[in-house]
């Protein structure tokens, strides 16, 4: 599997659960976009990211882990780097 | 008791196997059509019994945000369309709730899919972070009272009550004496009651429902002789209560007063139900009421269809009663037993046949035993008009309320 591949597959799968269950509109989820205010997250928000990150991804984020987090391409780095080849 | 507060109801609201509304449920009522079908995943679990109530869920995805439905456990969302409906004839908007101190009070007892789904989770994933947000909110008997009062944003009195089957009867007595007391002005009050295959396995195992399984409408038969045990239903009910001096006010629509609200406790074995602590409430709730015995025009009895609790509950009616024999039916021969939910269903149930003039029938009545022969059963639906009627609900732990409500006279 390339890393682009792998990419794609993050942002789609990331785009599908924040769609679906976290009912953001998608057109609002861009790369540079902040994910903390585009999501409107509070700290119980954060509980139930982190349950479907473990599900779609199988890896579970701590408090540690979202604070390096600010755009949705910090997300995309950060489960690419923790799924990815190299991790 | 004279400078009490008399207290009337302004609202209804109803989601059970009956309908998903007033209108559909007095239908179903006055057709006397049952709800109750076979759940074939009980039946794979394990369950004597696959007979159930069968209720919709609604679908809240409209009017509730994602954080507020992620908090709700199945029978919040029952209560959640049972509220709206209550409020929305009672003529409450959200403007009314944030202005006043409305108190909420719900019967429930259970929140057994959440729970088994969290001890699920937990057990494979030996991570409790990962039972999610909603977990703790849903998993709490006050579910229901916690999810609404925070939906409805109410501010005054604001708990749940877990009287097993007696639940929602309880609530609605609670509220009447916080109104009459003039601790408060209008209370929403209600049962609510999960229908999954989780909430009644326990029940099933210790033999309490019917196994007639072949035909599901015919199974539940309170009162007939040849009675083998209970269906499990659910839904909710909920009824808005507020003072005589509130609604007048308001220039309300004044649907009934709750005149009586008659309590005990057996003090006896946990499951067995005793004649004596019938007694003592339903006459408590006449005494309350100031009223003779021969002023009641229907009794909605608690008949759930168990050998021993509809024998007990004949003879409790028949020696409070006696010769006036008042039409009585058990509405759980339509809907099965609502359990949690039942004391405050059974009341909106007995209010729409008041409004609309009708005694309910008691279907699968074809058979009386010798203490239900006593007794005035409505066994098909009866056009008649009546102005007081009496709900009898009895629980687990030797728990009983007995509701009296009348039309309105200013």
């Amino acid at each position: 599997m390339s890393t682009t591949t792998l990419r794609e597959e993050i942002i789609t799968k990331t785009r599908n659960f924040l769609v679906e269950e976290f009912e953001v509109d998608g057109s609002t989820i861009q790369d540079d976009a902040p994910l903390k205010e585009t999501l409107g997250l509070d700290s119980l928000d954060y509980v139930d990211l982190v349950v479907v990150i473990e599900e779609n991804f199988g890896i579970k984020l701590g408090a540690e882990d979202f604070q390096k987090v600010v755009t949705f391409r910090d997300f995309y780095d950060h489960i690419e780097q923790r799924i990815g080849p190299n991790a | 008791m004279s400078n009490a507060n008399r207290v009337v109801i302004t609202g209804l609201g109803i989601w059970s196997c009956l309908g998903k509304d007033l209108k559909e449920v007095e239908a179903s009522l006055r057709a006397g059509k049952s709800g109750i079908g076979f759940d074939q995943p009980r039946k794979d679990m394990g369950y004597r019994s696959a007979l159930t109530g069968v209720v919709p869920m609604p679908d809240l995805k409209e009017k509730l945000t994602r954080r507020q439905r992620v908090m709700m456990a199945e029978e919040c969302f029952y209560a959640y369309a049972a509220a709206e409906q209550a409020f929305a004839q009672a003529g409450i908007d959200m403007d009314f709730l944030e202005r006043n101190e409305v108190g909420i009070l719900f019967g429930n007892d259970s929140s057994a899919k959440a729970v088994m789904e969290s001890i699920d989770t937990v057990r494979r994933k030996k991570d409790t972070t990962l039972l999610g947000s909603g977990a703790i909110f849903q998993s709490m008997n006050c579910t229901v009272t916690m999810n609404l009062s925070t939906i409805f944003k109410l501010r005054g009195v604001n708990f749940t009550i877990s009287g097993a089957c007696a639940s929602g009867s309880h609530s609605i007595g609670m509220g009447y004496l916080l109104i009459k007391q003039g601790l408060q002005k209008m209370v929403l009050c209600g049962g609510a009651q999960e229908v999954n295959e989780y909430a009644f396995g326990s029940f099933d195992g210790i033999g309490a429902f019917s196994v007639q399984e072949a035909e599901p409408a015919k199974a539940s038969k309170p009162f007939d002789k040849n009675r083998d045990g209970l269906v499990p239903s659910g839904g909710a009910a909920a009824l808005v209560l507020e003072s005589l001096e509130s609604a007048v006010e308001r220039g309300a629509n004044i649907l009934g007063e709750v005149t009586g609200y008659g309590f005990s406790s057996n003090g006896a074995h946990i499951s067995d139900p005793d004649l004596d602590g019938q007694l003592r409430a339903l006459n408590m709730a006449l005494n309350m009421a100031g009223i003779a015995a021969d002023k009641i025009d229907y009794v909605n009895a608690h008949a759930t269809a168990t050998p021993v609790g509809d024998s007990i509950e004949a003879q409790a009616i028949d020696a409070v009663f006696g010769k006036r024999r008042p039409y009585v039916s058990s509405t759980k021969s339509m809907t099965g037993h609502e359990c949690w939910m039942a004391g405050a269903s059974e009341v909106v149930y007995s209010m729409l046949m008041m409004h609309g003039d009708f005694i309910a029938p008691n279907i699968n009545f074809a058979t009386p035993d010798e203490a239900s022969a006593k007794l005035n059963i409505a066994a098909s639906t009866i056009e008649h008009r009546f102005d007081t009627f009496l709900s009898n609900s009895f629980g687990f732990g030797g728990t009983n309320s007995a509701l009296i409500i009348k039309r309105y006279v200013a």
